[in-house]
Order: structure tokens, then sequence, then C-alpha cells
């Protein structure tokens, strides 16, 4: 698409507004940055964010700037879960109290992976289980990011982070990846969903389900780190998409249990073409590769039984 | 001219029957021995509509400061109560309202902290938050806690003030036991409470954002603002208790005094021992001892002034503290000692450890403290040092 033909037709498809504002001090080629300016685009104006301590409130908030053009709160690391509960809990109540009119606010938390799937699972539980009418967004890239790239329990099997080091006695991360989704689909909630910004409508279109739907809304977004991955900041995208192709991070929905992959591929990409392009991966032998090749294979498999697909 | 029936309730029921008279739109908490019955007694009142609230039963005390925290900062009037360990795990949110002044209110059922395990009353959780910019208040029995409550909302609430509060009873002696009191009309405390309305809420109509980052170049100012505004609580405070005295016929003040207008030595407590150090103070009295009482209601601010004029006369202070700041004493001593310390003229001051963990203090605990002071003030003269005793141990 040349630049005429995307000033023409993007504007159709999504809208120019931009409620996450530029300027802020995210690194060169983020992919949580975009994830985010995305999913502002989909949430609109009528909504209240929440947000965990970690990247995104720190590159976008500092003293006395602001990136957020919608209503904004952070308060800390742990708690979105029970921040988003009482103030979805005090609109209901300020509205059935006449205290405010009903309006189609919308309430939604960002939190890391580390914030959602470590030290703010047991709030985001406890939000989910209460049936609170909210979305959830966790940004996952796969590490403690903003800190120095600690390793967190979404840190995928083999990663070199600078807790779980690449040693003469180890291969950096020796631990499978938490699978977050689903752990928030075994609460029953309405709706769970995996997105990347390298497919932005599809995360949009994800967004949007997840606002609109009564009761607790997951969305799980993969976010590319070049900081912490050790690749050029120009693979952000590629890499997105290497992750969803390789079957390493299948992009999919569940929706009152039932489960839908958004993309199916008749063969998926070797996760090597994935694991290559990272230096967080640089150390891994063959052997270890494999390891990870049939790991990858047998999870996706299992999420394609659930979703019906032969 | 106090105005209401009089009724029995415990502590428990008093402090609920506030919250629903001030008609409080969320309610976040997690059960805790002793403050089960504040909960258990709200969440009754939410399902039979006697109160119009949102009653969140989170999954931790981390949360149910953290719901009132987003409840408050949506525009919400709220609730929550804790005790002990609650209140510690609550610790790291406590912070938040009050450096994004946001007016939350919480009760705590005073509870020691473990290990070993322990549901009874003693003030190391009071102790263990005085840092962090709450207003701290103690009630010495039911009706005080009820009032101090009803207080807690005007006084958080108020667009000069908007800085979290908290109102001390201590678990078991107040939370669980009946006492009559009095218990004003509805209508009174609704009059006395005016509707609550943050000059800042998440708003989409009016988006701002809340609890951005500080790095070194704003992060001092910050505090410093935030340290101004909770000094300038103390009138506001003062004056909310005046004007709930003109009301309701009850007065309360930071400092309390009993029988200190002659006093020469003073015994200082805080919450419900207070009321036994009383009958000490008579039966010293009665032995010829120029004794009186000070009881601190207000924790923090700290009420420098009027403590200062409350024992300016005291040629003795007697300090019992029911906490330990753990190598260095008693809290409350050590505090009463730093407030006193730029003073020409000012009393010996001896503090004692006691009433740990539901440890009982009988008035013979007091008298004996008073005494034991004596004697420790002729040390004192001797060049000796003296140490914090701890009372009523068995050895």
């Amino acid at each position: 698409m040349d630049k005429e033909d995307e000033e023409l037709f993007v504007p159709r498809l999504v809208t120019t507004e931009e409620n996450f504002a530029s300027g802020h001090r995210a690194c060169v080629g983020c992919g949580e940055a975009l994830a985010v300016r995305h999913v502002c685009k989909a949430l609109g104006k009528d909504v209240i964010i929440v947000n965990a301590t970690g990247c995104i409130e720190i590159f976008s908030s500092l003293l006395p700037q602001t990136s957020w053009r919608v209503a904004w709160i952070h308060t800390l690391f742990e708690n979105v879960g029970a921040v988003v509960s009482g103030i979805e809990a005090a609109y209901k109540a300020r509205v059935r109290k006449g205290k405010i009119p009903a309006t189609a606010v919308k309430f939604v938390g960002f939190a890391g992976d580390g914030g959602t799937s470590d030290i703010g699972i047991q709030a985001l539980s406890g939000a989910m289980e209460r049936g609170h009418n909210f979305l959830y967004c966790c940004f996952d890239n796969e590490a403690y990011m903003n800190t120095g790239i600690q390793r967190s329990s979404s840190t995928p099997y083999g990663a070199w982070t600078t807790t779980a080091p690449v040693g003469k006695k180890s291969i950096g991360q020796m631990t499978w990846k938490k699978n977050m989704p689903e752990i928030a689909v075994a609460h029953n909630i309405p709706y769970v969903a995996t997105a990347c910004p390298s497919y932005p409508f599809d995360l949009m279109d994800k967004v949007k389900k997840g606002i609109e739907i009564e009761g607790p809304a997951y969305v799980h977004i993969l976010s590319v780190c070049p900081t912490g991955w050790r690749c050029p900041p120009n693979l952000s995208i590629e890499l997105g998409r290497l992750a969803v192709e390789t079957g390493i991070f299948p992009l999919y929905e569940v929706i009152n249990g039932e489960y839908r992959l958004s993309f199916d591929f008749p063969e998926l990409k070797p996760v090597r073409e994935y694991m290559k392009k990272q230096g967080r991966f640089r150390h891994l032998t063959e052997d270890v590769i494999e390891r990870i090749q049939a790991r990858v294979e047998e999870e996706y498999l299992k999420l394609k039984e659930k979703a019906g697909v032969k | 001219m106090t105005k209401g029936k009089i009724v029995g309730l415990e502590g428990s029921f008093a402090v609920a029957e506030a919250v629903r008279m001030v008609n409080a739109d969320v309610i976040s908490a997690y059960p805790i021995t002793p403050q089960t019955h504040i909960v258990e007694r709200l969440a009754e009142m939410v399902a039979d509509g006697e109160l119009d609230a949102e009653f969140i039963c989170v999954e931790s005390e981390h949360s149910a400061m953290s719901a009132c925290v987003g409840a408050s900062a949506a525009g919400a009037r709220v609730f929550t109560c804790s005790a002990g360990q609650g209140l510690e795990l609550m610790h790291e949110v406590l912070y938040i309202p009050s450096s994004m002044r946001l007016p939350v209110v919480a009760v705590v059922a005073n509870r020691a902290l473990s290990a070993p395990l322990s549901v009874w009353c003693d003030h190391s959780d009071a102790m263990a938050i005085r840092d962090i910019g709450w207003i701290q208040m103690f009630a010495e029995n039911n009706q005080q806690a009820f009032d101090l409550t009803v207080c807690a909302y005007r006084v958080a609430e108020d667009k000069e003030v908007l800085f979290p509060a908290m109102v001390h009873l201590d678990g078991f002696y107040l939370s669980h036991v009946i006492e009559d009191m009095v218990m004003p009309d509805d209508k009174e405390v609704t009059g006395f409470i005016p509707e609550y309305e943050h000059p800042f809420v998440l708003d989409p109509e009016r988006p701002v954002s809340m609890g951005c980052y500080g790095p070194p170049f704003i992060y001092s100012e910050t505090k410093k603002a935030q340290e101004v505004a909770f000094e300038n609580t103390k009138s506001k405070i003062q004056e909310t208790w005046k004007e709930f005295g003109d009301v309701f016929g009850r007065h309360y003040s930071p400092v309390e005094k009993y029988r200190m207008e002659d006093a020469r030595i003073a015994l200082l407590t805080m919450g419900s021992s207070g009321e036994t150090a009383m009958l000490a103070v008579e039966e010293l009295r009665e032995e010829g001892k120029d004794a009186g009482l000070i009881s601190l209601r207000l924790w923090r601010p700290f009420p420098f002034k009027e403590f200062r004029d409350a024992v300016k006369d005291v040629e003795l202070l007697v300090v019992l503290d029911r906490a330990i700041s753990s190598g260095m004493g008693g809290p409350v001593c050590s505090e009463v000692k730093s407030a006193l310390y730029d003073k020409r003229k000012k009393p010996n001051i001896v503090g004692f450890i006691g009433g740990l963990g539901g440890r009982d203090i009988p008035v013979k605990g007091f008298k004996y403290m008073v005494n034991r002071a004596l004697e420790k003030v002729k040390a004192i003269e001797r060049g000796e040092e003296i140490e914090t005793e701890m009372i009523g141990i068995r050895e």
C-alpha cells in the first residue's frame, strides 16, 4: 500500500483519533507501546484505565506530563484487579443512588506479564471470580523489562534473562511459560483472547469484543520487546508475526467456553526461524530447540482439539 | 443535651451503624478477627437493603484497600476495616490514599502481630502504620467508636483535608463488648455529613491522569506539599469535633484529660485502657498522690501543642505502650519524649510496655506503674540509666 492508498483506506478501517499520545518515552520498536496505542483506539474515550506499575506506566506518565487522553490511574504493581473492581463498584453504586447518570463507560485494567501472571495474579483472580464488568489487558513482553530483563513466569523456556542467565549449568529460563490465558479460561469468564500488535485489526476487534461483553474479559497481548529480547527494533512486527506463525503464540478466542482459532496455518513455521532472530535464544543448542519445537507442536495440537479444528 | 436513644451495642455494631448512617457507597473488606463482626453486620445491612452500597468481598486486605482506592478515586464514599496481620498486608496500599489525597475511611480493631499468632488486642498494628499519612484516632469506648467514625468521614472528605482517616478501637475490649451508648437519629447524622464531592475524580468526561511517576526533580516537592496539607488537618479535625459536640453533646479533643487540673503525676494511655486508668487515678488520689490521666485521642497528626499544654505542670509522666518498637522501647513513649525535648521545663518520663496480645492491665497494674515510676525517678536523680520495663511478665 503506498502512502496515498494508506491515507485513503486506513481511516475507514480505524479511527485516526489517538487517545494515547505520542511523545512518550518507550524504547524504539516497543511492541507494547504500539499495542497500547491500538487498544486505546479500540476503547475510545468512554473509558477508565487502571494501569499497573511497569514499562507502560513509566514511559507514559512522567510528572508533570502524561500521554493519556482518557481517564487513567496508576497506584501499585499488583493490585490492578482490585482497583478496577473498586472503580466499577463505585460506578454501580453511584448510578443506583442517582449521584451520576448511567453511561457506557468501560473499566479496563492494563498490566505487564509480571503484574499479571506473577505478583498481580491474586487480585486479578479475585476480580474475575467476583464477576466485575471489566476488560483486562496483559501486555506480555515475557520478562520484567522495566527493571532490567529479569525472568517472570511468562518468560519462555530457554530464554536468557538477567536472573535466568546462561551459564555452565544453565540454559537460561528452565521452566515453560505459564499459560495465563488458560488460567483466565479456568475462571469461566465470558471472554478470553490472545492478540498481538502485529495483527492490529484482530487486536482491536478482540478489545472491542472484550469491552462489549458483560462481565470479566481477558486479552493477553504478546508485546515484542527489542531491548529485552536482544533484537533489532525494526523486527518488532516481524517477530510478532513469527511468534504466531510458528505456533509459539497462537491467536485464539474463548467465548463463553467455546474455543476459536483466529488464524490457522496448515503448516507451522519452524520455531528456529523465530528464535534465531533474537539474542535471548542465541545460546541454544539444536537439541534444546528441538525440545521447544516438540512442545510447541504438542501445545498447538491441544489447542486445535479444543477449537475442534482437525 | 445528648440526643438519641440509649442502646446496648457491641463496638463492632456501633461502627457498622455509623457506616450505614453516613450512607457509604462502597464497602470492600476481608474478614479477620476481631474485625469480623463489623463486616458481618454491614453485609447483613446491604443484604437487607438497609444500606444501599456495593459490598466487595475481596480476596485479601491488600485488595480491600486497593478497591477502596479505586472506588474513592471514582468519587464514591468508601469504607473498609481490618486488624493486625490484615492491616500489615494492607501496609503498602495505605500509602496510596494519603499521597493521592483520597478520603478513605477505615476502622481497625486493634490486634497483636504474629508470631506467635495472637488474635487479641494490642497496638502493634496501629504503630506499624503511624508514618504513612493517615489521620489516626483512638476510641476509648463504643460510644466514641461510633462518634469518631462519623467524624472521620466529615474530616477526611472536607475539601481542605482530603486525607484518609482511621479509627482505632481495641479488639475484643471494644469490638466484642456490649456497652450502653447513645444512638442518634439517622437524620441527625445525615445532616452532619455533607454529600461527598472530590474535586478530581476518574471521569471520562473530564479525563485526568492519577498516580503519575515522580522523578527526583519533583518527588520532594510533592512530599512537602503533602506534609504541609497533613499538618493543616489538625485545625479541621478540632473544628469538626467542636461542631460534633455542638450537635450531639459529646465533646472530643486531641488530648483528653482526666483530673489533670492539679495533677503532678500523669498517666498516659491510648484506647480502651484509659477507663481502667481512670479508676487507678481515683485510687491514687485517695492515697494522697496528685495523679491524673492523659489519653491521646489523636495520634496522627500528632497534637504537639495540646500535648505540651497538657503536661506543662506535670512532674512525672508515666507512659503505657501496648506495642514494642523493637530495640527502642515503646513507640508512644519515644514520641512523647521527642515532643518535649525542646522544652526547658519538662516532666520526668518513664515508659512501660504492657497489655500485649490481649493481656489485661488491671487497676493495680496502673498503680504499680506509677509507684515504680516514682522509684525510677529517684534512680534518674542518682544519675542511673533506666530501661523500659515490661509489666506483668511471669518470670
